[in-house]
């Protein structure tokens, strides 16, 4: 029988879901509701009386404090009320919550059995007149996302059985389904290959069939479904490993250039070109590792999960962040994470909704699950989320990109690991259900307004928990030396992770014997299934018996699946039936190499003709309010960036914890002085002028925060990620080969490898007939060390009478700056890169601050030296006055906007204490720099142009409090 | 087991905890031998609480927080070691539960107490969602006061860090908030930087009466929302960097923070009455 429970807050007790939800409803212009208030249901499903049921509400399932319920067997009669209307929200079929399994454990923790099965939902009491239209949108803006939930109709709906999947026939021991490909036309390839929703081109698909037609005998699902995942984009990365045939035109003359393989060509090839002792290992494991202290290494994984997030937010990034942690849990012989990472990029959260193409998401809404998802999945592992940006542009109104970054510790001499012959396979942690199929494939097309329908299977929910019991475990089999090798499952699921593990000594796979969820799914759902939370190790037989007690005092499940025969095959089995027959090698390495077009020439912008104002207030006013520029803590509030304890320069500087810092610093080992800074940089804007500059200040703003919280570029590693549109068109494809001709080039120059990077294409939203593509988008991640943590510096002014400088030479370069976009124009020039001028700026600047001579830094980026003197004032709670006659110029120009606004690369405001003037000028002597100003105890700030005339002056708290409103919402 | 030498710390983990680790260096900086013991060992009978002067329940979501904030956890506690916790607590030994440790606390009876194994009502107070409907990570000031072991000899007010969704205390009737103040069982209080009456965000949660931690009748108990051992070291207060800028070098690489002292007043009591 099924008992239904429904939770409601007492009178008088605060019911912040509801208050959230009417908030949301506000936001969608709907004015009428009043109040919305929220009831949390349970079913419950079992043999338990009354008495049972009515002790597990009292005992469990409510907070009697706080909380009244109602217990019922039967659907309540309920008469619609005028004004009031009722919606019910459940998780489809299939989607685990996991307060289901949570439940049922707390069940069983209280000495009671009889419950068979539990679901949850969620009720929502809307009162206000609405009409059954305004009712239709708030359900699906507000309140649901069809994807995973829908909307109770029909209140006996409680009472049907819960458990549906499991009363689904258990599949008896099929003859493997084989698929006609022998033979095909190529139309008839291509019609194969959109149907079966493997995303392989036509080359891929005649390779696939020649390869069975040797083996004379066609394919059988398992094995094409398996070839799709592996020579997919996701996996295999054909556009930066493949052949571009790349033509750059300048007015009439064209060039062209051949490249085999961009990657090795460019970011890989600056790595070897460096050849830095430190790094330990680069580009071939789940993160790049480099070397730390005597002890440890650290690794950095960046990725994003883009297509999954513009579909379900929330779902999207959360499975985002916990992809990346199993990535360093599957870094050599395992990581322990120690801070994320995020950075994102939305359309403006005031887009006009008459404006948003058909099916995406407000990006409003997208925002909110995003940063949810982030959080709940950070939060609840303890991991601080340390760094991050956020962009706007409102071409990603249809492709939001979601990047997560996570940051582990490994002692060293585990960086490497490796398969033995006959070790058993073994999947731990999650169990695997019918989530996320197709998703690998997925991502490597574009979204269009079918997708949510078509790719629903390729969006799951996260539970964090389930992976911070498998982290736990882990690290404890790990350091007792338990297996051999072990990565993650991610996109590919099982098909991937063994493959890419048996790649040299085969596998052989009992699909019956993974542990599933639930029953009904068919062997080849089991193995491309990518439920969440599940790693795969390499155990040898004789350490069974330990790894089992290990894995039962921790209460995380494992099941070996098979073993690694060191035949070259792949063999998969179901019930003893043989389902696929593959070799490792044609996997791996029998992608047919493709040649695509690049094209780029340099696109016209208009020049901007425009007087400088005379007061320049009201465009900093403007600027700060830039959604680009402004405060992001309504955000970073959410994140747990504490957590672990390891935080010295945390993303809040200032006496009332809210200025924007630069780089993180964290303590990876309590106890030790020796730290890491990570960084991030990014600007989709340079990119419409030049991506080749757009990768190169992206390096440079990522480096030069290391060096303002007082690392040094010694010991820098850099992490790439490309999301770009469709590749297969040569306008967006030239733009990706500058962008990685900038990465290469800056990275040579400073000395800086890169360790790791990941890629994203696609992102293009088809709306009828129209193609929405991003602008191209690097992110670069950077890690530096810190030799010495107390020395960290931060960019809140500190002392009235502190001397003010800049250092790095300021150019006429606001082209694609935040300043000429409040004009509407982009044009002029993009600021460049000067390594060798930065690299000596650099050297002095880490210098002097490890020397102690400086109080505070701040970098100049978006929106140039006027935002990053405001953001330093009013992070300080202190005002400052500033020449900018003494600014160090290389221009022509006679603008104080331009001084102020210019976007120059490699440039730092920093304050000296006046007893440390001489010291500091003899330590950058060499550079250019120099004294422009003073910190003041009045609370204002006041800019002098460069003819000694008030160009700017106001309050710190009028900057701050514009600065600080655009995202609070 | 001898319990001679070193005060003896069970921080007791399972799945979700996360503040283990830190918590766990905060006891050993102090002086303290330490166990991180996952609740399965307890119930295995291959640990034993009784071997321990101070249980400590540390942050994280345990169990996700799934159906509310450490509900799962305290009912383990109560229904399958309360004969355990009961005792611990007769021996005159110290309890500390920190954000999901305070809430673990409180939803098993454990505070405001006094806790008796198997006893009817379960619990008199609260820790609900908070007025914001939002986790946040802030620092907060905090007013020290009441009677509690764990407090001696801090300062009037002291400044760390709260970092949870769910920290609104609400006791269950104007009696059971009668008795905590008039056994003293408030011990921390938020407070506006200038020492005034809080509003939010200074109260970050809506909590009733700005509470944020309170100890049990006998002091030796304590349970709080903010997050002790993440002020620790003076380099993890927030901008430790502007303190003195000519001293703060020195002090940066030997300081303690605000929340050091609780974990030593854990340390020195069983020091002085257990060992």
């Amino acid at each position: 029988m099924i008992w239904r429970i429904e939770i409601q807050e007492k009178p008088g007790i605060f019911d912040s879901t509801g208050a959230g939800v009417r908030h949301d409803i506000l936001d969608l212009g709907i004015v009428s509701v009043k109040d919305v208030r929220a009831v949390q249901v349970f079913l419950l499903e079992g043999d338990i009386d009354r008495p049972v049921a009515d002790r597990i509400c009292r005992n469990l399932l409510v907070d009697l404090v706080v909380q009244d319920y109602i217990l019922t067997d039967r659907p309540s009669k309920v008469s619609p009320r005028k004004g009031i209307s009722e919606v019910e929200v459940a998780y489809n079929p299939g989607v685990m919550d996991p307060v289901e399994a949570s439940t049922l454990k707390g069940i069983h923790d209280l000495g009671l059995s009889g419950v068979t099965a539990v679901r949850t939902a969620r009720r929502y009491i809307i009162e206000g007149a609405l009409s059954s239209k305004e009712l239709e949108l708030i359900k699906d803006k507000v309140l649901m996302n069809k994807i995973v939930q829908h909307a109770v109709k029909d209140a006996r709906d409680s009472f049907r059985p819960l458990s549906v999947a499991q009363k689904e026939p258990v599949l008896s021991t099929p003859e493997p389904a084989r698929v006609r490909m022998l033979g095909l036309s190529d139309k008839a390839l291509v019609e194969l290959s959109k149907k079966g929703q493997l995303y392989l081109n036509l080359n891929e698909m005649k390779v696939i069939e020649k390869y069975f037609a040797g083996l004379k005998r066609e394919p059988t699902d398992i094995e094409l479904e398996t070839l799709a995942q592996t020579w997919s984009e996701h996996c295999n990365h054909k556009t930066f490993r493949g052949n571009i045939e790349y033509t750059v035109t300048e007015g009439k003359k064209s060039t062209t250039e051949f490249i085999e393989n961009l990657l090795k060509q460019t970011i890989v090839k600056a790595t070897n070109t460096l050849n830095k002792p430190w790094c330990v290992s680069v580009f071939h494991d789940n993160a790049g590792v480099i070397k730390f202290d005597d002890k440890f290494n650290v690794c950095f994984k960046v990725e994003t999960h883009n297509h999954p997030s513009a579909l379900e937010p929330f779902g999207g990034a959360n499975t985002g962040v916990g992809g990346v942690i199993r990535d360093i849990l599957g870094t050599g012989l395992g990581a322990k994470p120690i801070c994320n990472t995020d950075v994102f990029c939305f359309a403006r959260p005031d887009f006009a909704f008459d404006q948003l193409p058909s099916g995406a998401l407000h990006p409003k809404r997208v925002m909110k699950g995003v940063v949810s998802g982030v959080r709940d999945y950070g939060n609840k592992m303890g991991i601080p989320t340390v760094n991050g940006a956020i962009c706007f542009d409102d071409r990603y109104v249809g492709n939001p990109l979601v990047f997560c970054g996570t940051v582990g510790i490994i002692p060293r001499k585990m960086e490497h690991k490796k398969v033995k012959k006959n070790d058993l396979i073994v999947v731990c942690g999650g169990r695997t259900g019918r989530d996320g199929i197709h998703g690998a494939t997925f991502s490597s097309g574009d979204l269009t307004h079918e997708s949510e329908v078509v790719s629903s299977g390729a969006v799951q929910i996260g539970n964090p928990i389930e992976e911070k019991k498998v982290l736990d475990v882990l690290l404890k089999a790990r350091d007792e030396g338990l297996y051999t090798a072990i990565t993650d499952c991610g996109a590919g699921g099982l098909s991937s992770a063994v493959g890419e593990m048996g790649a040299e000594l085969g596998a052989r796979v009992d699909l019956e014997l993974v542990p599933l969820k639930y029953h009904g799914l068919n062997y080849a759902e089991i193995w491309i299934s990518e439920s969440q939370e599940r790693m795969v190790m390499s155990v040898p037989p004789k350490n069974l018996e330990r790894f089992k007690q290990i894995f039962a005092a921790e209460n995380v499940d494992f099941a070996v699946i098979g073993t690694f025969p060191g035949t070259g095959r792949l063999e998969l089995f179901y019930n003893g039936m043989r389902m696929a027959d593959l070799d490792m090698a044609f996997m791996h390495e029998g992608t047919p190499r493709i040649t695509k077009k690049a094209l780029w020439s340099a696109p016209k912008h208009e020049m901007p003709k425009f007087e400088s104002p005379a007061d320049l207030t009201p465009k900093l006013m403007e600027v700060l309010a830039d959604f680009n520029i402004c405060s992001k803590e309504a955000v970073v509030r959410r994140y747990d960036h504490e957590v672990q304890g390891g935080s010295v320069v945390k993303p809040f500087a200032g006496p009332k914890c809210d200025g924007p810092s630069d780089a993180s610093v964290l303590r990876p080992r309590l106890g030790t002085d020796k730290g890491i800074a990570i960084s991030n940089g990014i600007n989709p804007r340079f990119g419409a002028i030049d991506p080749y500059w757009m990768a190169a200040s992206a390096v440079d703003e990522a480096i030069r925060q290391i060096i303002a919280v007082g690392g040094d570029l010694s010991q820098v590693a850099l992490l790439d990620n490309f999301c770009w549109g469709n590749p297969d068109k040569p306008d967006r494809l030239g733009g990706l080969v500058r962008a990685a001709k900038g990465c290469h080039d800056l990275a040579v120059a400073y000395g800086t490898p890169f360790i790791s990077g990941k890629d994203s294409f696609y992102n293009e939203y088809n709306d009828k007939g129209k193609s929405i593509a991003i602008p191209g988008t690097i992110l670069i991640s950077a890690i530096g060390m810190v030799a010495d943590v107390t020395r960290s510096v931060t960019m809140d002014l500190k002392r009235a009478g502190g001397l003010l400088y800049v250092v790095g030479s300021t150019y006429d370069e606001w082209g694609a700056s935040a300043y000429l976009a409040s004009y509407g124009y982009i044009g002029g020039q993009v600021p460049v890169v000067r390594p060798r001028e930065a690299l000596a700026v650099y050297t002095s600047l880490s210098k002097a601050i490890a020397r102690g001579l400086v109080s505070s830094a701040h970098d100049c980026s978006e929106g140039g030296l006027a935002v990053a003197v405001a953001e330093m004032a009013f992070a300080g709670g202190l005002g400052a006055a500033l020449l900018l006659k003494s600014v160090p110029y290389e221009g022509h120009s006679d603008r104080d906007d331009m001084l102020l606004f210019s976007e120059s690369n490699s440039r730092f405001v920093v304050e000296v204490a006046p007893q440390d003037k001489k010291a500091f000028e003899k330590a950058v002597k060499d550079v250019p720099c120099k004294l422009v100003g003073q910190v003041l105890a009045d609370e204002a700030v006041f800019y002098y142009g460069l003819k000694d005339n008030l160009c700017l002056k106001a309050d710190i708290n009028v900057l701050k409090a514009q600065w600080k409103k655009p995202l609070m919402f | 087991m001898s319990m001679a030498n070193k005060p003896r710390v069970l921080v007791l983990r399972t799945a979700g905890t996360n503040c283990n680790v830190e918590t766990a260096f905060a006891f050993e900086q102090c002086g303290a031998d330490v166990d991180q013991v996952h609740l399965q060992e307890l119930f295995a009978g291959r640990v034993a609480m009784k071997d321990y002067h101070i249980l400590a329940l540390p942050g994280g979501f345990s169990y996700g927080d799934d159906i509310a904030s450490g509900r799962i956890f305290a009912n383990e506690l109560r229904v399958r070691l309360g004969a355990d916790v009961a005792k611990f607590i007769k021996d005159r030994k110290l309890i500390i539960g920190i954000c999901n440790g305070f809430q673990i606390l409180v939803k098993s009876g454990i505070l405001p107490g006094p806790f008796a194994a198997g006893s009817k009502t379960i619990q008199t107070a609260t820790l609900f969602n908070n007025d914001s409907g939002k986790f946040e990570d802030r620092w907060v000031h905090l007013k020290v006061d009441g009677k509690c072991v764990w407090t001696k000899d801090l300062p009037k007010t002291i400044f760390i860090p709260v970092a949870h969704g769910e920290g609104k205390f609400i006791p269950v009737n104007r009696a059971v908030m009668d008795g905590l103040k008039k056994n003293g069982q408030i011990v921390f209080s938020y407070v506006a930087a200038d020492g005034s009456k809080p509003a939010y965000p200074d109260n970050p949660n809506g909590s009733t009466e700005d509470i944020a931690g309170i100890c049990d009748p006998t002091g030796r108990i304590l349970g709080l929302m903010p997050h002790p051992e993440r002020h620790f070291l003076f380099t993890q207060h927030p901008f430790w960097t502007r303190l003195n800028v000519g001293a703060s070098r020195r002090v940066a690489r030997t300081g303690f923070g605000d929340g050091a002292k609780v974990f030593q007043n854990g340390i020195d009591y069983v020091k002085k009455h257990l060992l």
